[in-house]
């Protein structure tokens, strides 16, 4: 699948944050550039911040736990945010959170700005809480960020294991935005990475306008859940 | 892991019952010990925390998770808060493990899971919204209502990836315990959902008790 019209591209480099609205129709692919990036991701609606991103009615509304091509990612208002329309990975994570100041401290040591200027070891959640702060949100609005590109299954048991092992350089996944939205990121590490060095893994953005939702379409039709998820959608466009 | 309390309910310092569709909002102190009986048997219990001095650090099931690396709660299992701190510990459990991936039920996800029309049933997410909202001296609002711990409630991840709501683990009278390592303000909505088997079809009263510090 190639994104015709493309309209927009940028590269954020490994470790950094940022932010952007993108409207309903929007295509957003995510390229691991070299292969083991993270991309920590939040969504909120841009009209009513209280609207945001919700890992569990994602997860259990698909009866998943990892994120994939076909799923839908869901608000806490039972409406779409985003579809997976495409996806070489296989698998993303949304249930390890983030990187903190004192986690990176402790695995990667400290690099200050004032040392290291720009090549500083920033982490996922001070990088929400910036990126979150030029919107008015606070700590209070944090939730359970998806973690693009990190695939973490678990065993019997239901421990928890990182699989570095399937990053492959050029992977890609593609949204296709089914409502406006507030988009959150940072390129900072997977909680659970377990390399030596800070890894530091750029991600290209390419945004591209999607051709509008075919009834037979996969995400729409990949559980009866998300006809009804769109459904919400319609109904809440409807009511503009 | 199975671990029985040593506690007794004769001595507790706070004891009550809560129906199914109700909820419970409470402090409790640190040292604390806090239990949640399923009096019935399969019945979730949704339950958030917060911390008492500052209530925006609260419970964080993706932090509790990933420091314990393992996604089922029980005996050991530290709850930590969104600041990285533990805030209460579970010491006794007679039901075996407990879900935080789950969530909490609510009218607009009930849409979603079941049908269209279902949006008009009770659900959990209304319970907390007007918790918080009666009890506006804790300073909560919607934006405070995060991803929850379900007491009781058994959801298997496969090694594939997928997720499974399974029937419950729990039974009459199994009680999980834990003893609050801060000063903190529970949450509990005990789930008045009908269209899944989290509580057999039959939503019932758990009842929570609170015993001081030894």
């Amino acid at each position: 699948m190639s994104i015709r019209d493309v309209l927009h591209e940028e590269e954020i480099p490994g470790g950094k944050h940022w932010s952007f609205t993108v409207g309903r129709g929007t295509l957003l692919r995510l390229v691991d550039i070299e292969g083991g990036a993270n991309v920590g991701m939040l969504f909120y609606n841009p009209a009513n911040l209280l609207e945001r991103y919700n890992a569990p009615d994602t997860l259990k509304g698909q009866h998943t736990f990892r994120l994939s091509a076909g799923h839908c990612l869901y608000s806490d208002m039972g409406r779409v945010f985003c579809s997976i329309v495409e996806d070489t990975a296989g698998w993303h994570d949304t249930v390890c959170g983030n990187t903190t100041r004192a986690m990176v401290a402790a695995r990667w040591g400290v690099k200050s700005y004032q040392e290291h200027r720009n090549d500083w070891t920033q982490n996922g959640r001070d990088s929400f809480l910036v990126e979150g702060a030029k919107y008015g949100l606070g700590r209070r609005d944090l939730a359970a960020n998806v973690n693009w590109f990190s695939r973490v299954r678990t065993e019997a048991d239901g421990s928890l294991v990182f699989d570095g092992g399937a990053a492959e350089p050029g992977a890609h996944v593609t949204l296709r935005f089914e409502m406006d939205t507030l988009v959150l990121l940072h390129t900072c590490p997977h909680p659970l990475n377990p390399a030596n060095d800070y890894p530091r893994k750029p991600v290209l953005l390419r945004f591209g306008k999607a051709d509008p939702v075919a009834a037979d379409d996969a995400c729409l039709t990949s559980r009866p859940e998300n006809g009804r998820g769109f459904a919400n959608n319609h109904f809440h466009h409807l009511c503009g | 892991m199975i671990k029985e309390s040593p506690l007794s309910p004769d001595h507790a310092a706070h004891r009550e019952t809560v129906p199914a569709g109700a909820y419970w909002m409470h402090p409790v102190c640190k040292g604390q010990v806090f239990r949640i009986v399923d009096l019935e048997g399969n019945q979730a219990a949704d339950t958030l925390f917060y911390s008492a001095d500052d209530p925006a650090e609260r419970y964080s099931a993706v932090d509790t998770i990933r420091e314990q690396r393992n996604v089922y709660l029980g005996v050991g299992t530290k709850l930590i808060s969104t600041d990285g701190n533990p805030m209460l510990e579970i010491v006794a459990d007679t039901v075996g493990r407990h879900d935080t991936l789950g969530g909490a039920c609510s009218p607009e996800s009930n849409t979603v899971r079941y049908a269209l029309d279902k949006k008009c049933m009770h659900a959990c997410r209304d319970s907390y919204l007007l918790a918080v909202t009666e009890n506006d001296q804790f300073g909560l609002t919607k934006r405070d209502i995060t991803h929850n711990i379900n007491f009781f409630m058994n959801v298997p991840v496969t090694p594939e990836g997928g997720l499974t709501f399974a029937d419950g683990v729990s039974g009459p009278g199994k009680y999980v315990e834990m003893r609050a390592e801060m000063d903190v303000i529970v949450l509990i909505s005990n789930c008045p959902q009908l269209n899944n088997p989290c509580n057999a079809y039959n939503p019932t009263p758990i009842e929570v008790l609170i015993w001081d510090a030894a």
